[in-house]
């Protein structure tokens, strides 16, 4: 082991990487046209977030948010099922994924 | 005695519980077309009526100052000066008696008449107008029980009239028996044929009788405003009082003279007096300087009300068409009874007429004049009913004419006895017509038809004669009226009469010779009558086949035949005979017994006898010796325009037409059609409200209506409906543009909470 005391990362860096990570979540959400990579950057901007929990439960000595990451994770999930559940069910009538072709609710 | 005097208050009510029964149950009262309950129920009211004015007679006999029977207090209004008290009390005494026996004896008797004429008027009724048989029996029944409505009606209105003790009860009197001879001239009303001049006479009758409603009206106004109360005593007292001391003093004056002519001022006469509340005493009274003035005025108004009611000149034109009525309301209403409320008013108001001697001489004066000039137009008419009409007003102008000169025992005494040869002439001029129209109906049935060029009228003395063979009982009480009424002794009429032509003798030269000259053709037009409808051969055939009245019909007239024969019991001018005289002394101070001798002037007497003798000769040359035959024209018609004259009534009405109806006629349809219609009706109302309404209703509706208010609200709705357009716009259905919304939003807020919360 080194003797030197282990020096953490500081907090701060996770903290910039969840935002970093969570801006480019965000852009793919806004610019992408493929329903399926808009779900991907939804994914990534809720794991930027769950980044961001265990980064302050590492910081803080507090488990509460290691635990509220499952939440996310299986919200997630379900999220995912559901939304790709819609996915099949709009290809399936309009043989296309494109978000720009669904505006018929419009003014 | 004071007991019975009670009673007399029935003497009203009796007729008008008739009156109920026949409004209510009249119908039921007649099961079959030969009943004749109401007529029955009638006569009996009215025969109880005279019962208790006979006991009336029998308890004035022990008190004949007579009595005042108080029954309600009707009107009680104090004002600052006067108190206008008006209750309805019955005044008993002798004056009142004799009109209560004279008005319920007489209209029984022609009540009980009017059960059998009226059965057959009925018949002739439902046999011209062809109503089947149900219609004819429900006809029948209305008709019957409101005819006899009608005459108990009347019976119970006359004695309001004469049983008041003060002018407005007098006044209620007078207007209701109005109101019956409306109702009862205009009985046939929807006659097919007269049906329109039925209820026109009616209309005349109230119409003129309106006229001398006013001057009735304006009499008892200022009665009041001199006198300061209505009763007869009251204002009696007062006004002798008047005439010798100040006004202030007299109008404390309750009590009535004494026959002596005293003043009583205070404490009351023996009996029972309705002693209304004194009035306070007036400092000033209008008129004062000129008591005489007033009294002149106010007994010329009374003078104008007795000469509509009682038909004299100016206001007699309704009488003669009022014959439109069914016989037996000739006979009792315009002969006998209602016609005479103006003798009985003047002379009730003696007192008045003395302290006015002017006035009286204009009643005189009027009285003569109408007798005389009616007498001569009833020479020229050919309706049976038309002569009797004339004749009842030439016999009131002998009576109004008594009552100016002051002779007031001779105005009641032939308005007595009048009353019993009027209505015997009018009953038995009916029993002639309804013998001409059963006769009539007589040649119908046996296939004849008149063979006259006229169309057929039972009334037209023309088309009469020869009927003493047809009808001898109803011929001979009739000749027994005629004498009576032409004044030959010792009949009941000559009395009367004689006493009349007495006093004005010596009163008023020329009113006795304008009532000589009266009695003159009364007697002639009597005998033309007489000679015309009874005597010669028929004229028609319906003539031929005339029979004999019912008894029913002819037992009143044999009975008012008896006491137009010996009714000059009641006042004969000899001795102590005056019983007449003496009875009305107690109620009127101006009815005085004469003295021995002076009652009676054989020259008087045998000029108006002789007279009366020559006329019924020349009338006999005329008609009787050679009867007219069918189709002739009347003798005397070769006088020319001067029996037109007589003929046309002195062309009476005609003059009424040019003065008062056409003008009026003119003036009426001058408002009505210029002033109501063009002016108020086409130009205020359509031109200029109608118009300006509708204008400004238009401005209202078209431009702020629709304009301002309608653009407001569309505005509002379509600035909201412009709004949602636009703001729709930002619904553009793509998911992008809202994912980038929410980002915005998001950094909107960080942006937000940096600048806010950070150092």
């Amino acid at each position: 082991m080194p003797t030197e005391t282990n020096f953490l990362v500081p907090t701060s860096y996770y903290i910039i990487l969840s935002a970093i990570l969570f801006a480019l979540g965000v852009l793919g959400v806004l610019a992408r046209r493929n329903a399926i990579l808009i779900f991907m950057s939804i994914e990534l901007m809720l794991n930027a977030a769950n980044l961001a929990f265990v980064a302050f439960a590492r910081s803080l000595i507090n488990l509460d948010g290691q635990v509220f990451v499952f939440f996310v994770m299986t919200v997630a999930a379900a999220e995912v099922a559901v939304g790709l559940a819609l996915i099949v069910a709009i290809f399936r009538s309009k043989k296309s994924i494109d978000i720009d072709e669904l505006h018929s609710m419009e003014g | 005695m004071n007991g019975l005097f009670s009673l007399v208050p029935l003497i009203v009510f009796i007729p008008f519980a008739g009156v109920l029964i026949n409004v209510f149950f009249g119908r039921a009262l007649m099961p079959t077309r030969d009943s004749k309950g109401p007529g029955v129920i009638a006569s009996i009211m009215a025969g109880t009526s005279f019962l208790i004015a006979v006991l009336m007679f029998l308890a004035l006999l022990g008190h004949p100052e007579g009595v005042d029977v108080p029954f309600l207090t009707w009107i009680n209004i104090p004002t600052g000066e006067r108190t206008l008290f008006v209750p309805w009390t019955f005044k008993v005494d002798t004056l009142s008696s004799v009109m209560m026996l004279v008005v319920t004896g007489v209209g029984t008797l022609i009540h009980v008449y009017a059960i059998g004429y009226m059965h057959g008027d009925i018949e002739e009724q439902i046999h011209a107008r062809h109503l089947s048989q149900e219609e004819a029996l429900d006809f029948k029944r209305r008709r019957f029980s409101r005819f006899f409505t009608y005459m108990n009606l009347f019976l119970g209105s006359m004695l309001i009239l004469v049983t008041g003790n003060n002018f407005l009860m007098m006044f209620v009197g007078w207007e209701l028996v109005g109101l019956c001879s409306y109702l009862l001239i205009g009985f046939w009303f929807d006659d097919p044929v007269k049906g329109w001049a039925n209820s026109g006479a009616g209309s005349k009758a109230f119409i003129v009788n309106r006229v001398g409603d006013f001057g009735m009206l304006t009499a008892i106004f200022l009665i009041f405003w001199t006198f300061g109360t209505l009763q007869f005593d009251e204002v009696f007292a007062r006004a002798e009082c008047m005439v010798s001391h100040p006004q202030a003093e007299c109008l404390m004056l309750t009590a009535p003279l004494s026959i002596e002519g005293e003043a009583t001022a205070e404490g009351e006469a023996e009996g029972e007096h309705a002693i209304g509340p004194l009035t306070t005493p007036v400092e000033s009274l209008p008129f004062r300087p000129a008591f005489g003035v007033v009294v002149t005025v106010i007994t010329l108004f009374l003078l104008l009300g007795a000469t509509g009611k009682s038909a004299q000149i100016p206001l007699f034109v309704w009488l003669p068409d009022a014959m439109a009525g069914p016989t037996p309301v000739s006979a009792l209403i315009h002969a006998a009874t209602m016609v005479t409320a103006g003798v009985y008013m003047i002379t009730r108001s003696h007192v008045l007429y003395a302290l006015a001697p002017a006035s009286g001489t204009v009643v005189a004066i009027i009285g003569a004049a109408t007798g005389f000039v009616a007498a001569t137009i009833a020479v020229g008419q050919f309706d049976i009913k038309r002569v009797l009409a004339y004749s009842t007003i030439s016999q009131l102008g002998f009576m109004v004419a008594a009552a100016g000169l002051g002779a007031y025992v001779a105005a009641i005494f032939h308005l007595a006895t009048h009353a019993f040869f009027k209505a015997l002439l009018f009953l038995g001029s009916g029993s002639v017509i309804h013998g001409m129209e059963h006769g009539h109906h007589a040649l119908a049935h046996h296939g004849h038809h008149d063979e006259g060029a006229e169309p057929f009228d039972p009334q037209d003395m023309r088309q009469m004669g020869g009927l003493w063979g047809r009808m001898p009982l109803t011929a001979l009480v009739y000749i027994v009226g005629a004498l009576t009424l032409a004044g030959i002794p010792p009949l009941a009429g000559f009395w009367s009469k004689d006493e009349i032509l007495l006093d004005a003798s010596r009163e008023n030269p020329l009113a006795y010779v304008l009532l000589t000259v009266a009695a003159f053709f009364t007697a002639f037009y009597m005998g033309r009558q007489v000679w015309m409808v009874f005597f010669g051969t028929p004229r028609t055939e319906a003539a031929a086949h005339a029979h004999e009245s019912p008894p029913l019909i002819t037992t009143p007239l044999v009975i008012l035949a008896i006491l137009s024969a010996i009714g000059g019991a009641m006042n004969l001018p000899f001795g102590r005979l005056h019983f007449l005289a003496e009875w009305l002394h107690h109620s009127v101070a101006g009815a005085h017994v004469p003295a021995p001798g002076e009652g009676f002037s054989l020259q008087v007497a045998g000029i108006s006898t002789g007279l009366a003798l020559i006329a019924i000769l020349l009338s006999y040359l005329v008609y009787g010796a050679r009867p007219l035959q069918a189709g002739q024209r009347d003798p005397l018609a070769v006088t020319g325009p001067i029996f037109t004259f007589l003929n046309r009534k002195w062309y009476w009405d005609e003059l009424y037409q040019a003065i008062f109806v056409a003008p009026y006629n003119r003036l009426a349809k001058f408002f009505a059609e210029s002033i109501d219609w063009s002016f108020w009706h086409d130009f205020v109302h359509d031109s200029i409200l109608t118009q300006a309404f509708n204008g400004w209703a238009a401005i209202l509706s078209q431009p702020v209506d629709m304009g301002v208010v309608d653009g407001a609200v569309n505005g509002i709705a379509e600035m909201i409906s412009g709004t949602s357009e636009g703001l729709r716009k930002v619904q553009t259905g793509y998911v992008r543009n809202y994912a980038l919304a929410v980002a915005l939003g998001v950094v909107l807020i960080l942006i937000f909470l940096v600048v806010r919360f950070l150092p």
